[in-house]
């Protein structure tokens, strides 16, 4: 199993949702994130002073799946969260040791 | 017997009282905006504390040390004359306004001065310190000052001063007292490292909104009478207001780039600011000139606390010291005799004699407040304490001095992942 980590700008989720579940996707969980990556942030200017503002505003998407459908998850969000520009985000994989359904206790893909 | 009360004129200026004291919450609302979210109700109190005890030391003795009968120094009213305002409720039937509906104005206007100061001082103050100093400073400083300027034995008003609502006695006194504390209190932690944005830009347009609406009771108000003047000046208070507002515009697009909205709730305030004294001396084009001056020159000098490096947090200084001063300053040149005051300017051939007296006006009230405001400031530093924790600042002072937060957005209680702070206190409190 693979727990399937993206930061996105948060305008394209509703497209990455929909991609998702375009892939049969069943679950997913969203968080509001800040950060920067190589586009650093932005500056605003107030009654004339500079602020540098270092986080940008993001949307992280986590998806756990089975091991063989994680290249499509990763394309279909790269995919959807796409624009081309500078800040468009990042998806990363990581192995995941195992998963609990909590309502029935059942275990391992079963419980995905 | 027939009452000489004049109806008219009596529900204009009750009518003005209300506006002026709905400017009050205006006041807190434009301040509210630009602090951060873990500020805005602290900001929200500290304008309306002071309304509450500035309120009741005016009914106290505030009036019959502005408006009592003067005690021949021309410094200060007579103390007991009016004292509660007792002698004040029986109807007199030659009076054409009674006087407690002149209190009750003024009562605002008192209110709404000390209010002013608390932008200076934004983010840091203890609660408790700031509601003794706006006691001590309405009765050392704002009550002797409105004497001075308004009362007819006060000696700026003897001098021939025009400050027709307030730029001397208003937002210069409050300008000054704003600067000797910001002075005294010190800077707010991480000031100038950290961004301290806005955290509401639309509660402060909404705020400069509210202010422009009771401006008009302030100024047109300050007529005292439903008549030509008041009328002159409610046209004269809009349209320098406009003109103020394209100033600082102007002067952002230029400068940084951009016209922001900050800027145009700020433009709204230094014109307003500017006119105050000026309203009933100008004409319509004196009033444009005015404002657009008041514009440009209030954007360019909200900067200089960042060169003389004191944490003026919300541009006091910037906005009402130097647009009090533009104003009372302006009249030397601009005043024309066309208008309800009747007398000319540098410009309108009337030579430098008005000019000199403003000055005068303005730089006794300047230094008078600068003055005692940072000794009222060392008095309570060294005293009580007049500033909060630095962990309790960077907590957020709503928190820690009023166990609020101001906005509950998420279902988790705190409104994103980085706003978590009340939802952390309300837990505390059930645990307890």
């Amino acid at each position: 199993m693979k727990l399937i980590t993206a930061i996105i700008k948060p305008f394209k989720l509703e497209d990455v949702k929909g991609a998702l579940e375009g892939k049969g996707i069943t679950g997913l969980t969203v968080s509001e994130a800040s950060g920067f990556g190589r586009q650093r942030g932005h500056t605003e200017v107030y009654r004339g002073a500079e602020y540098t503002v270092d986080l940008v505003p993001k949307v992280r998407v986590e998806v756990l799946v089975d091991d063989e459908n994680a290249d499509t998850v990763v394309e279909a969000i790269v995919g959807a969260a796409q624009t081309g520009r500078i800040g468009d985000g990042k998806v990363w994989v990581i192995p995941v040791d195992s998963v609990v359904r909590v309502r029935t206790g059942e275990r391992g893909s079963e419980a995905i | 017997m027939q009452s000489a009360l004049d109806t008219g004129n009596t529900a204009w200026v009750l009518t003005s009282a209300a506006m002026v004291l709905l400017m009050i919450p205006g006041l807190a609302f434009f301040y509210g905006g630009m602090v951060r979210t873990k500020s805005v109700l602290n900001m929200l109190m500290m304008v309306m504390g002071s309304l509450f005890v500035v309120g009741i030391l005016w009914v106290a003795f505030g009036y019959t040390v502005a408006f009592g009968t003067d005690t021949g120094s021309g410094l200060i009213g007579s103390i007991t004359e009016n004292a509660w305002l007792t002698n004040l409720m029986a109807d007199a039937p030659d009076a054409a306004l009674p006087a407690m509906a002149f209190v009750a104005f003024q009562a605002m206007f008192a209110c709404i001065t000390v209010g002013l100061i608390a932008g200076a001082i934004a983010d840091r103050t203890k609660f408790s310190a700031w509601l003794i100093f706006s006691a001590l400073w309405a009765t050392i400083v704002y009550f002797p000052v409105a004497h001075w300027v308004w009362a007819a034995g006060g000696w700026i008003f003897k001098l021939g001063v025009i400050d027709f609502a307030g730029g001397t006695a208003v937002h210069i006194n409050a300008g000054a007292a704003g600067l000797a504390l910001a002075i005294v209190i010190g800077r707010r932690v991480g000031w100038k490292k950290n961004p301290m944005r806005p955290h509401n830009l639309t509660l402060v347009m909404i705020g400069a909104g509210l202010l422009w609406f009771g401006w008009f009771g302030f100024n047109a108000g300050s007529a005292l009478a439903a008549n030509n003047a008041a009328s002159v000046v409610f046209v004269n208070t809009f349209v320098a207001t406009c003109a103020a507002g394209i100033g600082w515009l102007v002067v952002e697009k230029i400068r940084d780039g951009h016209a922001t909205s900050l800027g145009a709730a700020s433009g709204i305030v230094a014109g307003l600011v500017a006119i105050t004294p000026a309203c009933s001396a100008l004409s319509p084009i004196g009033s444009i000139i005015l404002g657009a001056l008041a514009g440009v020159v209030c954007a360019l000098a909200v900067g200089l606390k960042y060169k003389l490096g004191y944490d003026d947090s919300l541009d006091v200084v910037g906005v009402h010291l130097v647009g009090g001063l533009v104003g009372t300053l302006a009249i030397g040149f601009l005043a024309t005799d066309l208008a309800p005051a009747g007398v000319n300017g540098l410009f309108y051939g009337g030579g430098l004699d008005q000019l000199g007296k403003q000055a005068i006006g303005a730089f006794a009230v300047l230094f008078y407040s600068l003055i005692v405001a940072g000794l009222l400031g060392l008095l309570l530093k060294y005293t009580i304490g007049i500033r909060i924790t630095k962990d309790d600042e960077v907590a957020g002072i709503d928190l820690t001095e009023h166990a609020e937060s101001a906005y509950e957005l998420g279902e988790s209680g705190g409104g994103g992942v980085f706003a978590g702070v009340g939802h952390a206190a309300r837990a505390k409190m059930e645990v307890e």
